[in-house]
């Protein structure tokens, strides 16, 4: 039941993306209801398909990367839908529901049963959790940094275009992109220490400075200088959209690099 | 009954007569009740604003229903005539009239297409005259349908959203920069209309903060004062200008009075907050190399001109699609005006035969005494039977072509036929008024049977 209701969501996502896309460069609103009820309705069939593959879940199943992938998705999902009810920011959706359909493809791609066999606990699940639940806070500062520098470029350029009219004030983006990094942050940061922790009891040690272990180190860190900067010396709009999309960008190489050796996730 | 508007607006008037016939709101009642007092008025809205004074009425005839709505207008000033008013008025009925009220207050025919001020102008006049009873069902109907089709226009087009002068794109820009207004500053330097303009549209869009310079201090503490701002000393603009959010300029002076570095610096003083900058200077005042500093937004007055002309074309299709949303609802409106002409005839109709045959059953069972109660019922019965064939087709012919372009004269037809004088609107209760036929009777006659309005303005209820 769980398949059926994946490739269902995974239709639909792309059915949304393609009309997300559309309403992105047509002057009406028309579109902007359909893409959502579709959104809404692919993000029902994927709670559903998302609690179905919970059922066989035991303590001793390892999450892999598609799950992790999946989960990612349905996060981002959700916090789109919150906040395109409470802003009735329809444009947004332009931006994170491809995403969500880039992940959930490559979730698609991947084995539902992760290669590595160590018998791990629960922690692994939690530490899976919060990494991503940071990845979806970066996730989201990363499209409000894209947003922002196509609507600063095109108030630069003076070109008042349909896209122009349909993407948010600048403040707004890049308070997007700030609530995203300060709610990001200390869920990596939880993650990490979880990731530790699950390290620490199946391989016996904290940290072993394997390529992921550093890279998630690293990227720990440039967010942390990201959030000072804009906190102390004023790293706010232009710069911190930039600073975000390098940072996720390092994100998903990070990730890339880990599932193309084929190892657990990201520590 | 007729539905007609006469009024005048600023495309068929000057404002020296505009102001002159403008009424103001604490005489709102009393011009209303001085309305319907005029023979043959029926319901009243009168709507007074800077651009148009204008009187919706329901009249019993046409043109001497133009005729006293005019001369109640000219009442208003007694240096102006009703004749000198002519060649600045305009006269519409029916269709017309309803669908020129769906147009004003969905703001097709302001001074400024789009603009929202207008439908709270229409609100406001239609609660004074509910509040002194001087609508009725007709015009409560229309004016509420006149209002709610404003708002669907508001809804279902972008006509709102255009801006269409260059201090409203100026506006609109800002808020592509900065989603909250009214929590941003303001720096007026120089005091061009254009800029005062400007200052005042972002005043009226949430802005509190407004700090002015000119090189006139007395001149700036006056334009601070006007705006409730701050006036700074034009020396000092410049460092003072990274605690404004939004810079407007427009002064005389022939050079740049602000320069790239100026800007930069003050980006940097504001931790790189975005700084909008508009120059309606000509020449410039503002160096437009400031383009180049990040965080920087600079506007100049070609820009915001550019801006205007895209919005009007765009513009032009929303109006069109609205157009088309106001014909539609004037046809729904049209609809149940007609009906309501046919309903209170038939009745009127049912009332008139029955009180002939009840008078006739009336004489001849008086003469037939010695009937059984068998007898007498079958003789009511015959009776009726007669008087139900007789009207059956006339009442199936009314209903039938109640929403048929001949609707109108066929219930004429039956009035004329049975003799069932005015409609009916408004004579229920003639008997308890003197002088039939004003607004406060018939409004009086549709709300309950027995509340009698008194017709002079100094018993009106005042709510």
């Amino acid at each position: 039941m769980a398949a059926m209701f994946f490739v269902v969501t995974m239709t639909l996502y792309f059915a949304a993306t393609v009309s997300f896309l559309a309403y992105l460069l047509w002057p009406s609103e028309a579109l902007s209801n359909v893409s959502l009820g579709m959104t809404a309705t692919g993000f029902a069939s994927h709670t559903i398909a998302l609690g179905a593959g919970m059922i066989g879940v035991t303590d001793v199943s390892t999450p892999g990367f598609h799950q992790a992938l999946s989960f990612f998705s349905w996060v981002l999902i959700l916090v789109f839908l919150a906040v395109e009810f409470r802003h009735r920011l329809h444009v947004l959706g332009s931006f994170i529901v491809p995403l969500a359909l880039v992940s959930l493809v490559s979730a698609a791609a991947l084995p539902e049963t992760a290669p590595t066999l160590t018998p791990v606990f629960r922690t692994l699940w939690v530490h899976v959790t919060l990494s991503m639940l940071g990845t979806v806070g970066f996730a989201i500062a990363f499209v409000a940094g894209l947003m922002y520098l196509i609507q600063d470029g095109l108030l630069k350029s003076k070109r008042f275009n349909v896209l122009y009219s349909k993407l948010p004030a600048l403040d707004f983006l890049d308070h997007l992109n700030q609530q995203s990094i300060v709610t990001g942050f200390p869920l990596l940061t939880l993650g990490i220490i979880t990731g530790a922790l699950s390290a620490e009891i199946s391989r016996g040690s904290y940290l072993n400075w394997n390529p992921e272990q550093t890279w998630a180190l690293v990227t720990w860190v440039f967010y942390f200088v990201v959030l000072m900067g804009r906190l102390t010396v004023g790293w706010r709009a232009k710069r911190a959209a930039y600073l975000t999309i390098i940072g996720f960008a390092g994100v998903i190489l990070t990730l890339i690099g880990v599932v193309l050796k084929g190892h657990g996730p990201v520590s | 009954m007729h539905i007609v508007v006469v009024g005048l607006s600023h495309k068929t008037a000057p404002v020296e007569i505009r102001e002159k016939l403008a009424v103001p709101e604490s005489r709102m009642g009393e011009a209303l009740t001085r309305l319907c007092s005029y023979q043959g008025v029926r319901e009243g809205i009168l709507l007074s604003t800077c651009n148009r004074v204008e009187v919706y009425a329901v009249v019993d005839e046409i043109e001497s229903g133009y005729g006293r709505i005019q001369d109640f207008l000219a009442d208003a000033h007694l240096s102006l005539s009703s004749e000198q008013l002519t060649p600045h008025m305009y006269w519409h009925e029916g269709d017309r009239a309803i669908s020129h009220l769906f147009r004003v207050a969905s703001s097709l025919d302001s001074m400024i297409v789009g603009e929202s001020q207008i439908l709270g102008q229409i609100k406001e006049a239609f609660d004074v005259a509910l509040a002194h009873k001087a609508t009725g069902i007709i015009l409560n109907k229309v004016v509420k349908k006149a209002i709610s089709v404003a708002k669907r226009v508001r809804t279902e087009t972008k006509i709102a959203e255009m801006a269409v002068s260059v201090s409203y794109a100026a506006v609109e820009l800002a808020k592509k920069i900065f989603s909250n207004l009214s929590e941003k500053t303001v720096l007026l330097v120089g005091a061009g209309e254009m800029a005062k303009l400007a200052a005042r549209h972002f005043i009226a869009n949430g802005v509190r903060h407004v700090r002015v310079t000119t090189r006139n201090p007395q001149h700036a503490l006056e334009l601070a004062n006007r705006f409730s701002g701050t006036a700074v000393a034009f020396e000092e603009f410049l460092e003072d200008m990274a605690s404004a959010d939004i810079v407007l300029v427009s002064t005389g002076a022939a050079h740049y009075l602000v320069s790239e570095d100026d800007v930069q610096r003050s980006v940097k003083q504001r931790m790189n907050r975005p700084m909008f900058l508009i120059d309606i200077s000509v020449p410039r005042n503002i160096d437009p190399a400031v383009r180049h500093v990040d965080n920087a937004f600079l506007f100049d007055i070609d820009d915001l001109k550019t801006r205007v002309e895209q919005n009007r074309g765009e513009r032009l299709n929303e109006a069109e699609k609205a157009e088309r949303m106001v014909v539609d609802e004037v046809g729904i409106v049209r609809q149940w005006l007609q009906s309501l002409e046919v309903t209170p005839t038939i009745m009127a109709l049912r009332a008139r035969v029955d009180d002939i045959k009840q008078a006739e059953l009336d004489k001849t069972l008086g003469r037939l005494a010695n009937l059984s109660a068998l007898e007498r019922e079958l003789v009511e019965e015959m009776a009726s039977s007669i008087v139900n064939k007789l009207i059956h087709n006339t009442m199936v012919t009314l209903k039938a072509e109640v929403n048929s372009s001949e609707g109108a004269a066929f219930v004429e037809a039956a009035r004329r036929f049975f003799s069932l004088g005015d409609p009916a609107v408004c004579n229920v209760n003639e008997s308890a008024s003197t002088s039939s036929g004003t607004c406060h009777s018939s409004q009086a006659d549709l709300r309950e049977v027995g509340e009698v309005t008194p017709r002079t303005g100094s018993k009106m209820p005042d709510h």
